[in-house]
């Protein structure tokens, strides 16, 4: 999955579900604190230059989900507890979507288990 | 959602020439569009017919509810901007602008203001004299400050540079923010803006082939590499858009995969690439005997 930068949107997925990921990111990494505000649906278009219906749809994603909730006349607020709920989802998938993929990686380079984890060893204390 | 446009089984022959062959599509009220296709695809023609400046050889066209041949009331709602507009003799930018008013109710003419600086358009310089981007400029400036309910771009940039194109498209998105109306742009850079689209109409030889939303269009297909044999028995049975080999190698373009079928071309050793709504459109207008030169070589 392509999770690479919140900053640009590409054409190969819907881009609906790309904002909702940037949202949830901003979230994990508490740019967006709980109960804090999240930008409008127009700001979201003007900034990633999308559709603004578009940008409405990926709002909406979060809403279904309970990560964002509305105040009326307001705005969009982040939910409480939703970054605990949002990093307990991603953990689920972690293991596929990274683990799994580094460890074929590693494979077919020749790198063996005992010396991967010393490569994470070291990306920790440096 | 309301249409502002129906097009029911519309067709358009120049002699023995079809140039619209039994289209039906709807423009929805407050949505941006692109008409997308190849040059000569019938883009040009189809918003002519809408705009009721040619006749239909069959079919109907209903724009805001009436039929829009000779109909000055339901055309007082569109603006249409054409590539090649021509405009009288010594006529100057300011011409135009003062001009606008007169066929655009809700002619904003501060915000044409601004837009003039923004494009840095000499407003006193006869349009004769103006460059092919700078003619562009005066039909998105009108285009934009004219705010018609349903505003037609036909390649609306011919000469303008990227930073020219990207002030456009970011002026566009804003205005239509603040003043929600609707919006078909034709065009064939889709790449540049086909994030700006909220549903997409793609013509070919005077047909509709694809009428959608474009976040269905994203990821609605992918592209299947790896050894020959594995690709040619994963993609066995389903609809193939594209197909190109190299040597032992096959990378083939299908339609949706779930994702049981990712996984299992995952673990059958198979590459899985996503497919732009560029790439996706290509492969849908490329025209037949291409398809069948590059499966038969």
């Amino acid at each position: 999955m392509n999770r690479r930068s919140r900053h640009t949107v590409d054409e190969s997925r819907p881009i609906f579900v790309q904002i909702a990921e940037g949202i949830e990111n901003d979230i994990l990494s508490g740019v967006l604190a709980e109960e804090t505000q999240v930008p409008s649906t127009n700001e979201f278009a003007a900034y990633y230059r999308i559709n603004p219906a578009t940008a409405g749809k990926g709002v909406n994603l979060l809403v279904d989900e309970g990560v964002l909730y509305k105040k009326r006349g307001i705005g969009m607020f982040v939910a409480e507890g939703s970054r605990a709920t949002l990093a307990a989802k991603r953990r689920e998938k972690f293991d596929s979507e990274f683990v799994r993929p580094l460890i074929a990686e590693a494979a077919k380079l020749g790198i063996s288990r005992t010396e991967l984890a010393e490569l994470i060893r070291k990306e920790e204390t440096s | 959602m309301t249409a502002v446009v129906e097009v029911s089984d519309l067709s358009k022959r120049f002699g023995q020439f079809t140039a619209i062959d039994r289209a039906s599509f709807a423009i929805e009220e407050n949505t941006i569009h692109g008409l997308l296709g190849r040059n000569g695809a019938g883009k040009t023609t189809l918003m002519q017919l809408m705009t009721g400046q040619d006749f239909a050889s069959g079919g109907s066209i209903r724009l805001f509810g009436e039929n829009p041949v000779e109909n000055s009331r339901a055309l007082s709602g569109v603006c249409f901007i054409k590539e090649s507009q021509k405009y009288p003799e010594d006529f100057k930018a300011k011409h135009v602008l003062r001009s606008a008013p007169w066929f655009f109710p809700e002619w904003d003419a501060a915000y044409a203001e601004r837009l003039v600086a923004d494009f840095r358009l000499p407003l006193d310089r006869r349009i004769k004299k103006l460059s092919r981007g700078q003619l562009s400029a005066i039909g998105v400036i009108v285009g934009l400050a004219s705010r018609a309910p349903l505003t037609f771009f036909d390649e609306p940039y011919l000469g303008l540079d990227a930073v020219a194109r990207q002030i456009f498209y970011d002026r566009l998105l804003e205005d239509y923010a603040s003043h929600p109306r609707t919006i078909v742009l034709s065009t064939h850079l889709i790449d540049e803006v086909s994030a700006l689209l909220e549903r997409v109409i793609v013509v070919d030889e005077g047909r509709i082939v694809i009428d959608s939303s474009a976040e269905d269009l994203r990821g609605s297909a992918s592209i299947v590499a790896g050894p020959r044999a594995t690709v040619d028995a994963f993609v066995d049975g389903r609809d193939v858009l594209h197909r190109e080999q190299l040597g032992g190698l096959s990378s083939v373009t299908v339609a949706r995969l779930s994702e049981a079928e990712r996984s299992a071309a995952a673990r059958a050793g198979l590459e899985l690439a996503p497919v732009s709504l560029q790439q996706l459109i290509v492969r849908t207008t490329t025209s037949t005997s291409d398809k069948e030169w590059s499966q038969a070589s």
